[in-house]
């Protein structure tokens, strides 16, 4: 505060200034706050992965850096009685395509279809929906013996886990898509559209899932990361994806550093498949919008 | 329409409605909230099953015809654009659906665009319009697909007073301009009067009136329609030999039938007047004003009679000489009256739009 008040200051600028002082000094503490509050929780979340990394490119001597382990897991190929990573990989991939289609083809013309004629199912939906979420995968892969007993006899393929994939997914999917659903006025759209002579299918297609787009990438996303993260399920099943077979290759050497490399390399994949699929998704709505 | 009818569980919402619209002609269905007329439109277009009657259009019966087969344009109360769309490609949306060609769709597009006024807005997305230009590319897109029905929905209601009545002009001179049979449902009475050929006045699912507005204003068919559209007076009087008299006054009546006996005048406001600024002690129609309303070249004045309260409306010159407290003698012009039908029957009040 000045300790002078300059000629021409009236006096009603002194109370206003004090105030706008005190609003720059609420400002700086708040950010204060976010710059410590972002920072713990950064590092909270970092450094693990920092240090997996860090442990993955550790050279023979302690303290020393090198790629090796990162070498090592490349190079493992089918003769030594392991399959091999790519085929893991490309199988995981189909997977979360496999999976990701059939869950959209499922659920989001069933979610508007009960949206818009038979409101009532509303509930009961959310809750078969949300009911995966409350049963813990190693129940799951109890129950589903049996069954992929019976899906063995038909195909050894470890693309058949999407039938479980599928139900595991769905609570996500639901969610983001009921949000993107509640968010339009669906009625008024499809009344709208069926009255310029749209059939449902019509409607559906061109009307409504076009004003949602965003819900559905959500729910891809979300059903991606699951599948490429699954472990529990398929290493019961006894089938090979890439996580079982990360930990196959960690488990059959003594390397330490590969066993870091091999959980670095699959949170990257992860992490850049999902990346690229937000990028995807972000583009399309900036060119619409 | 024909013995239209259609439940919502115990609820009737429409009871063997019947209606003709004439070709080109403007339709105003108007009535309270859960009259029945809302439903009225929405089993037209298909969006909901009628229980029992029919729907024919033009000598073909649609009764059963899904929504997007029955060659109906509608125009919905909330905003129903394509938000993913823009406004050329919504007014174009159901040409596409008929599988018109690229350049003679959006050809027709911009003619329908050119005819709400909206050319300049074509590449816009609805987002970036106003309510109002959203209907009125809505309305484009109804009219775009030529359709042999239009149908409005309180196209209107969303909007603020101003644009309410500019585009209720629009719709009308637009109705004329493409001459497109139409039928437009509010609750708002101003609207309906002015913008309609006939005036549909519904009651718990049923058509009181279907008559032309000044038809529908002057000779009333109900007491309900008297006091749902314009304001009235309720006055009890009595009847004698075809003639009612009330407070002193000597009235005609509409219907020169009805029995003698106590009964209740419905007095429109305008056809209460000042009959002198003198006012005497005492009077059937002397009373003190308690309220003045100013409606522009009028004024609505509240008289308080001692036993009742009456509404007059006046030239705004002959209320300012009257503020509130000043004792003051009115008379009743002898327009053909209406009488409620009883006394005790209890007849909703209209609701009184802004």
């Amino acid at each position: 505060m000045a300790a002078v008040t300059s000629v021409g200051e009236t006096p009603l600028a002194v109370p206003a200034r004090r105030q706008a002082g005190m609003q720059a000094g609420r400002r700086r503490r708040l950010n204060l706050f976010r710059y410590v509050v972002f920072t713990v929780f950064g590092l909270f979340f970092a450094l693990p992965l920092l240090a997996m990394a860090r442990f993955s490119l550790e050279g023979a001597k302690l303290g020393t850096w090198s790629l090796t382990a990162w070498r090592q897991i490349t190079s493992y190929t089918s003769s030594e009685g392991i399959p091999p990573l790519i085929s893991a990989v490309e199988i995981t991939l189909e997977l979360a395509v496999i999976t990701s289609a059939v869950m959209l083809v499922l659920v989001v013309p069933t979610m508007i279809w009960i949206r818009l004629r038979v409101r009532w199912l509303a509930r009961a939906m959310e809750f078969l929906c949300l009911l995966p979420l409350t049963i813990p995968p190693i129940v799951l892969v109890v129950g589903l013996g049996p069954i992929y007993d019976k899906i063995a006899h038909l195909s050894l393929s470890a693309l058949m886990l999407f039938w479980v994939y599928v139900i595991l997914a769905l609570p996500y999917a639901y969610r983001a898509l009921a949000a993107g659903l509640s968010a339009i006025d669906a009625t008024t759209l499809s009344e709208a559209a069926r009255s310029l002579g749209a059939s449902w299918f019509s409607v559906i297609v061109r009307v409504i899932v076009p004003n949602m787009w965003d819900a559905v990438l959500n729910a891809l996303i979300l059903t991606w990361a699951l599948v490429l993260g699954e472990f529990t399920v398929a290493f019961f099943l006894l089938y090979v994806n890439l996580q079982v077979e990360l930990y196959s290759i960690s488990r059959n050497t003594p390397d330490a550093g590969v066993i870091f490399s091999t959980s670095t390399a699959s949170l990257l994949f992860a992490f850049v498949l999902l990346l690229i699929l937000s990028y995807v998704g972000r583009r399309r709505r900036a060119i619409r919008g | 329409m024909e013995g239209l009818s259609r439940r919502y569980g115990t609820v009737v919402a429409l009871d063997h409605l019947d209606l003709t619209v004439q070709p080109g002609e403007l339709v105003v269905l108007l009535g309270p909230s859960g009259c029945g007329k809302t439903t009225t439109l929405r089993l037209l277009a298909g969006l909901e099953d009628t229980d029992t009657g029919s729907i024919t259009v033009g000598g073909r019966d649609i009764t059963w015809l899904p929504a997007s087969k029955r060659d109906m344009g509608m125009v919905f109360q909330a905003y129903s654009l394509f938000p993913h769309m823009t406004v050329r490609q919504n007014v174009a949306f159901g040409l596409r659906l008929r599988r018109v060609g690229a350049a003679e769709r959006d050809r027709r597009a911009m003619e329908m665009l050119e005819l709400v006024g909206l050319t300049e807005q074509a590449n816009r997305y609805p987002h970036q319009l106003s309510g109002g230009q959203q209907q009125r590319v809505a309305l484009a897109r109804a009219l775009a697909i030529q359709p042999q029905v239009l149908l409005l929905d309180e196209p209107l209601s969303a909007l603020d007073a101003k644009v309410r009545a500019q585009l209720r002009d629009q719709i009308r001179r637009i109705q004329l301009e493409v001459g497109i049979t139409t039928l437009f449902v509010t609750h708002d009475q101003e609207e309906a009067l002015a913008i309609a050929d006939r005036v549909g006045v519904m009651r718990e699912g049923r058509l009181e009136q279907l008559a032309p507005p000044v038809e529908v204003y002057s000779r009333p068919a109900t007491s309900f329609v008297a006091e749902f559209v314009g304001l009235t007076n309720r006055l009890a009087g009595e009847v004698q030999a075809g003639q009612l008299t009330v407070r002193g006054c000597t009235l005609p009546l509409v219907d020169s039938a009805t029995p003698d006996g106590l009964a209740v005048a419905l007095v429109r406001p305008e056809a209460v007047t000042l009959a002198s600024h003198d006012a005497p002690e005492s009077g059937p129609l002397v009373g003190t004003v308690i309220a003045v309303t100013f409606l522009g070249a009028t004024s609505r004045v509240t008289v308080d009679l001692g036993d009742a309260t009456i509404m007059a409306q006046l030239p705004t010159a002959d209320a300012t000489a009257l503020p509130a407290g000043s004792r003051v003698a009115l008379t009743i012009r002898p327009d053909p009256v209406l009488v409620s039908a009883g006394s005790d029957q209890a007849v909703p009040l209209p609701e009184e739009e802004a």
